[in-house]
């Protein structure tokens, strides 16, 4: 299939605002669909609430609409349950690691064979721009009139910390970057992290004089670093920025091989005990 | 020359296309949507089709003539 026939065409445009980067991270989505040849049927799309959540919205593969923060929660069910499907996670900031991030860390520790696309917009855009747990400090935001005075998360090292073994990052309008980076997120058996940083132009862009869409785009780009070349920086030189491409990808086994191992194992010693 | 499609359908007037294009071939012109303004001098590098968020534009290359 070519990526756009994972696209429902027939209800575009999206509800999302002009000039918000969701609409190039859906491109992205498709263009991994379509590299790693998943089949509508075998794959599913699961999600929070919020902007992004909503991507489900225009896309064919089949979906599980959740509730905010939770989606990890209802896709690990369905892994579990069935795990030859693709389960794509869909979340933003707050989505995943604000509301969600408990679920976010453990998801990352059990290493069910998830594929989590976390888009980063650094707000809360659906209701309104308020400060999320990526929110830049001294940003200003609908919650931060006078600029926000908690440290962010990095999501990437905080899914290292708690234990991840995919973790990429990009930024969306590097739109084959961006697919390049699910589909080998959705190759591995580990569960994976890709966190695409997308612009909320509406919100955190106005608030922080950025007031053209394009503007924000131009913010986000200065700050990206590729991998190889931060790798040559100094930490000052890297202050404020952020590095893109594949950030670790180390080996490990997924929680279902574990799983049959562990009841084969239980199985063994069953069978011996009869025996003797 | 390259045939440049905008989709008015589709397209909200983020004017993203006309900041990404390296060849200030688009322009945004009142009411509100972009509009192809120099098509000689498009490079065909599909960075306005790649990038519009809304699927709104595309771009067919023809060899050079
Ligand atoms: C339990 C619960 N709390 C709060 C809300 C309200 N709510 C809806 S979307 C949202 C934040 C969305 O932000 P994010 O996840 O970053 O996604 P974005 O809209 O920026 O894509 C909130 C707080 C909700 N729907 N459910
Ligand atoms: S509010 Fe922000 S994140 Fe939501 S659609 Fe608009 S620009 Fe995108
Ligand atoms: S293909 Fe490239 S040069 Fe041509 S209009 Fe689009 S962005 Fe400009």
């Amino acid at each position: 299939m070519r990526w756009d026939e994972y696209l429902k065409k027939e209800r575009l445009p999206s509800f999302w605002c002009a000039g918000c980067g969701y609409g190039q991270v859906m491109r992205s989505l498709a263009m991994a669909l379509e590299k790693t040849r998943a089949a509508l049927e075998n794959t599913v799309i699961v999600s929070g609430i919020g902007c992004w959540g909503h991507v489900d919205s225009w896309m064919k593969p089949n979906a599980f609409h959740g509730i905010h923060g939770r989606a990890l929660a209802f896709a690990t069910g369905i892994k579990l349950a069935s795990p030859a499907l693709n389960v794509i996670v869909v979340m933003g900031d707050g989505d995943g690691v604000t509301i969600g991030g408990n679920h976010f860390i453990h998801a990352c520790r059990r290493n069910v064979g998830l594929t989590a696309v976390v888009c980063n917009n650094l707000n809360y855009g659906m209701t309104g721009g308020q400060y999320s747990g990526t929110t830049p400090e001294d940003s200003i935001t609908s919650t931060s009139r006078y600029g926000h005075i908690e440290q962010s998360f990095d999501i990437c090292r905080l899914a290292e910390a708690a234990g991840a073994h995919f973790i990429a990052r990009s930024i969306s309008e590097n739109v084959v970057a961006t697919a390049d980076c699910i589909a080998e997120g959705m190759k591995r058996e580990n569960f994976a992290v890709i966190e695409v940083m997308s612009p909320c132009t509406t919100h955190y862009g106005r608030n922080n004089n950025m007031r053209k869409p394009i503007e924000m785009y131009r913010r986000i780009k200065s700050l990206a670093v590729p991998v190889g070349t931060a790798a040559k920086l100094s930490s000052e030189q890297m202050e404020g920025k952020f590095v893109t491409g594949i950030l670790l990808d180390r080996p490990g086994e997924d929680y279902f091989t574990r799983y049959q191992n562990n009841i084969k194992v239980k199985a063994q010693t069953a069978a011996k005990e009869e025996g003797t | 020359m390259n045939v440049i499609e905008i989709n008015e359908n589709r397209c909200k007037g983020c004017g993203l296309c006309v900041g990404f294009c390296p060849k200030d071939v688009l322009e945004m012109r009142l009411p509100r949507a972009p509009q192809v303004i120099r098509e000689d001098l498009c490079i065909g590098c599909k960075q306005c089709e790649l990038k519009c968020p809304d699927f709104a534009i595309t771009v067919e290359v023809k060899s050079h003539a």
